[in-house]
Parts: C-alpha cells; structure tokens; sequence
C-alpha cells in the first residue's frame, strides 16, 4: 500500500487546479439556474395542460431535453474535469456514447410505429399489412 | 473509471431508452404531474414536480461539496476533505430518505380506479397502475352500485376524513355511496402496467447507486480521518470516488427528464 508516488499515479494530464472555487460555484450556479427553467417550463406544461396542441408541447419538451443536456455537460466538464483531460481520452468517451443519438431516434420511432399498428383496425390499415388475416385487432382506443 | 461509468452509462441508457420505447408504443402514458404532486406533511395538497425538485437540488448540491472535497484534497487539507466529505455523504443520506418517502407514498397510495366494472383503490407498484384514462362518469355511476362494502369502506378512507376503514364500513352502504358521490372524486381506469416496472426500476436502479455511492465516500472519509492518504501523498481515490458521485447526478439529471419532467 505504501508504493510510492509516482507509481500510484494514474497517467493521465494533471492540470494545475485554479486555486480558487469561484468556478465551482459559478457552475453550481449555472446547473441550478437550468434546473430552475427547466421546472419553470415544466409548470407552464402542467398549467397550459389539455390547452396546447402537439406542436408547442412538443417543442417544449424537446427545449426541456437540450436543458438537460447543456447541464450533463456542465456536470461532465467542471465537476467531473473531463474538459480538462487531453483530448484523444476524451474521445474514447464521447465517441462511442454518440451511439445513444441513434438508439434514441430508431427506437423511439420503433415505439411510435407499434403504437400505429396496434391502433389500426383492419379497415384504415394499408394492405400490405392485411396479408395476414387480421384476427387480433389489439386494443382500439 | 471512466470505462466504467462509460459501461453504466450504456446500461442507464439502455433502460431509460426501452422506457421510451414503450411509453411512445401505448395511447396513454401516466402524466407526471399527476403522479408525483405530493410533499411530505402537506396532506392532500396538489404540488407538481415540488417534492422531485427538492430532491434534484440535494443532488445537485452534494456534487458541489463533492467537488469542493476534491479541491481541498489537491491541497492536501485534510480537515477540508473531512468536512466536505460529510456534507457529501449527508447529501446522499438526504436523497435516499427523500426516495424511500417517495416510494412509500406510492406504494401506499389510495386512488379510486374502475376495475371490471367495479371501483376499487390501488396504488402504484409494478403490477398496479392507477394512472389510465378518466372514466366515464355513467359507468362510475353504474359501479358505485356493484362495488363490495369493503372497497367502498376502502375509498371513502382515502379522501382523508380521518379514522380506520373499518369504522368507516359502519357507516352503511347507502351513506358510503352518497359520500363517495359527493366527494367528486377523479377516477380512472387501469394505466399500462409497464409504468411502475419502470419507474421503480429505473429509479431503484439509480438509488441502489446512490446507496454504493455513500457506501464508497463513507470509506474514503474514513480512510481520510485515519491518513492514508497523507501518508500515500496523493487524493487521488477522492478523486475517483467524485467521478461516480458525479456520475449518479448526471444520471438522476436525465432520470429527472424522462420521468418527472416530460
């Protein structure tokens, strides 16, 4: 346990940390202002619920999702220090995790689609679909 | 370690992404307004997104003493990591207590749900989800008739006059009902039972880290107080234990997103 310094050190870049915490409190700052919107918007869906069509809801709903976003970078960057590793480490992180883009949008329209099955009766359903005998209808709304 | 978290992230998001799936795939989905408007001591009052806030900020926060943890460590302040380390770990503490109320109070919940055309009350567990449609009113009215006393004891408890349901059965079919009736209550058919599977899953799933994650900063105050890393030289394990501390607010953040907010 007693190995010293130098072999216990993990190689990676060790910035000098500014002295100060006057960054970590700005970026405490900047999570808990996003926080607040974010509920703030949060609000203004709950109170305009049954009111907006699809679009604004959507809209934001979406806006909401790239708040979040914005405070998962904060996080990873300042508190986690990943901004300050060297660049090529970074990329092993973020590359393979922009598989999620992907996962999200394919499986999200997979959902999206089934729901548009199930709800179609043998009537409105392109025929294709009507190749096999349509028994079943599933659950009409 | 960041491998690791990289490997969680891949597992979170596989879970919260299969959530999608299926919340997109069904005709009505619980309203996250409705589900969680509840606070502690505050009874019957509508609050939405209130409770999760409070909880979301304690996160938030117990990562900035985290941070603050690992600056007095490149210091090599011992008194400071200390202190910090304890906030941290009161701030994880704080989070679990506030989960487990959260939990309780749907577990336990009473909502009046028609049922095969009978009322009855539920609460949200995974084969429970009170969460469905409105139902209509006529065959509210035709289930009032056909419900068991007991059920009708059961949901006049629920609008919280006071006293046991068992007292409440005393007071006779016909009263029961008229109570029922006039208490307006909002009552809704069965929601997708998938609700609760994920919900207590997914937020199982991160609670059980936050648990791990107070395990691992109760060692590393520990091994702190006791000097062992005076004596190695080096925070460095501080330092990793931040990432994961890190690393359950970045998932609660999208936990928050997908279950409370949108």
């Amino acid at each position: 346990m007693s190995s010293p310094h130098d072999l216990t050190k993990e190689v990676t870049f060790h910035p000098e940390h500014s002295s100060g915490t006057g960054r970590i409190w700005k970026v405490f700052g900047i999570l808990s202002l996003l926080t607040i919107i974010e509920l703030a918007l949060g609000y203004l869906l709950y109170a305009k619920h049954g009111e907006w069509s699809y679009t604004p809801v959507i809209s934001t709903k979406i806006l909401i999702g790239v708040l979040t976003l914005a405070k998962a970078y904060y996080i990873v960057s300042y508190f986690m220090h990943l901004g300050d590793e060297i660049r090529n480490f970074i990329m092993t992180i973020i590359v393979p995790l922009a598989l999620f883009i992907w996962f999200i949008i394919a499986f999200l329209a997979d959902g999206e689609s089934w729901k548009q099955l199930k709800n179609t009766d043998g009537h409105s359903r392109p025929v294709t679909e009507q190749a096999v005998p349509a028994a079943n209808h599933g659950e009409k709304k | 370690m960041w491998y690791f978290l990289m490997s969680d992230a891949f597992t979170f998001g596989a879970f919260l992404i299969s959530y999608g799936t299926i919340r997109f795939s069904v005709n009505h989905w619980a309203d996250p307004n409705q589900v969680f408007n509840a606070f502690p001591f505050a009874g019957h009052a509508n609050l939405p997104l209130a409770f999760v806030s409070l909880m979301t900020f304690i996160l938030i926060f117990s990562s900035v003493t985290m941070v603050l943890a690992v600056h007095e460590g490149h210091k090599m302040n011992r008194k400071g990591v200390e202190k910090y380390m304890i906030l941290t770990i009161i701030g994880g503490l704080a989070f679990l207590g506030c989960q487990a109320w959260e939990w309780t109070h749907m577990i336990t919940g009473d909502h009046t749900v028609l049922v095969d055309g009978v009322l009855q009350t539920m609460g949200t567990t995974v084969t429970n989800n009170p969460w469905g449609v409105a139902a209509d009113p006529g065959a509210i009215t035709a289930a009032l008739q056909k419900t068991p006393d007991a059920n009708l004891a059961a949901i006049v408890h629920s609008l919280g006059h006071g006293g046991t349901a068992d007292a409440h059965a005393t007071l006779g079919r016909d009263q029961m009902i008229s109570t029922i009736q006039a208490a307006n209550l909002h009552v809704t058919t069965p929601g997708p039972i998938a609700f609760g599977g994920y919900f207590f899953g997914i937020t199982g799933f991160h609670g059980f880290h936050v648990f791990s994650g107070v395990v691992i900063n109760v060692i590393m105050y520990l091994k702190t107080k006791f000097g062992h890393f005076d004596q190695r030289g080096h925070y460095e394990m501080i330092e990793k234990a931040g990432l994961y501390w890190h690393f359950v607010d970045l998932v609660w953040v999208f936990v928050f997103l997908c279950f409370y907010l949108v």
